[in-house]
């Protein structure tokens, strides 16, 4: 798990480890059922509070990111996981809208643009 | 939530000084910043914390156990880091300890070596002789040696460099993971209190001006900026500090109240050290 701390930045930086552990959840980079390091770990690694770690956690603890399993420690939600499913549908379809907006925005016709998905699809496929 | 630090209205008289109504506790496993100007009654409190000095009223618990009553017992527990060496000066480490091993039940000299290791302190020396941050490190080799519980640094950072505030605050980190140690560290440096500190206490003039989750409290102030003639009665209300310049006015603010804001106003995170000037400002 990588994670940098930006002073300057304007976000607070409980948002900003949120931000980072989703993303590489979401990109796969995190895979399912790793390990986090513990809040007290995470605190002391990045010289940060305990309090602002407990809060990035149980923030995405509630978004179904990440579990808790009880005398174990924190790891990255299966994908069957129902909130982390949900969200990353949610994310899909916010992605799907974008693209058909800039599809029409272009001028494509639908057809166009279901064939321009099916590319994409396959493109995808391929590469696994 | 279990308690390292309880203090329940705590007040001491001195001519020309009082400390006023002090109440605040640290929970334990977590860090504790202190912060105040020179003189707002940080060190006072920290004495009083350790029965140094003789409180004029209040109550202190240390692991839930009355300070004074059960003193010999919590002082076991308890490591101090003050801004002045309290070891004998013209001694060296092997002397010092050997003192040291004698007031505590559970000294680990093992423990003790590693970090005198660890810092690099020279047993070759007196520790008189020390510079500022090895006399630092040395009460914190010292408190760890007796695996303090509860940690207590009056002016730790002050006159250290950059590389050794960044080295205390790495110690730190480590002394609290196990979330059985507390530490409670005063200091004017509030840049190292806005990175690891899980709670703040600012006082000023004697008196407790906050308390709580440090992330609580910086979250309750931002620092506003703009035109005079931009902003309403009903919104100086809410102002700290307000400062009239002739290019425009500073103030710190009430961040519930930022939506009264025209968008002339700049608004920006407080620091620390903002909220504590913007406080004396308004005196």
């Amino acid at each position: 798990m990588n994670i940098v701390i930006k002073n300057k930045s304007d976000a607070p930086i409980y948002e900003q480890i949120k931000e980072q552990i989703r993303e590489q959840i979401l990109d796969g980079k995190a895979k399912e059922n790793e390990q986090l390091p513990s809040i007290r770990q995470l605190a002391k690694d990045l010289k940060i509070s305990v309090i602002t770690t407990t809060r990035a956690y149980n923030d995405l603890m509630e978004e179904g990111f990440i579990v808790s399993v009880s005398g174990k420690g924190y790891f990255v939600a299966s994908k069957t996981n129902e909130l982390l499913r949900e969200r990353l549908i949610c994310e899909m379809e916010n992605g799907l809208e974008a693209a058909v907006v800039n599809g029409r925005n272009a001028g494509l016709s639908d057809e166009e643009i279901k064939t321009a998905l099916e590319t994409v699809l396959k493109e995808i496929s391929d590469s696994e | 939530m279990e308690n390292a630090i309880v203090i329940k209205n705590l007040c001491k008289i001195y001519s020309g000084f009082e400390l006023k109504d002090v109440s605040f506790n640290l929970p334990k496993g977590y860090i504790m910043g202190f912060a105040g100007q020179n003189g707002a009654g940080k060190t006072t409190t920290i004495r009083s914390i350790l029965n140094m000095i003789k409180i004029n009223s209040g109550e202190i618990t240390i692991f839930g156990k009355d300070n004074i009553k059960y003193e010999r017992e919590i002082k076991q527990d308890v490591g101090v880091v003050l801004d002045e060496l309290y070891f004998t000066r013209h001694l060296k480490i092997k002397s010092i300890e050997a003192q040291l091993k004698m007031f505590y039940d559970n000294w680990n000299s093992e423990v003790f070596k590693s970090y005198i290791e660890r810092f690099k302190l020279p047993y070759n020396k007196k520790c008189g002789d020390f510079s500022k941050g090895m006399k630092m490190k040395l009460m914190i080799a010292a408190a760890l040696a007796h695996d303090a519980k509860l940690l207590i640094l009056d002016e730790p950072t002050s006159g250290l460099d950059p590389v050794a505030r960044d080295e205390l605050l790495d110690i730190f980190g480590e002394i609290i993971e196990d979330g059985e140690h507390s530490i409670l560290f005063s200091t004017h440096i509030t840049a190292d209190i806005e990175r690891v500190a899980d709670y703040l206490t600012i006082l000023y003039n004697g008196k407790i001006y906050e308390t709580g989750e440090k992330d609580e409290i910086m979250e309750k102030y931002v620092v506003i900026k703009g035109d005079a003639a931009d902003i309403n009665e009903e919104i100086k209300k809410h102002t700290i500090g307000f400062h009239n310049y002739r290019n425009g006015f500073e103030s710190l603010y009430k961040a519930e109240y930022t939506d009264l804001l025209p968008d002339s106003v700049v608004v920006e995170k407080a620091s620390i050290d903002e909220i504590m000037v913007y406080i004396a400002k308004e005196g």
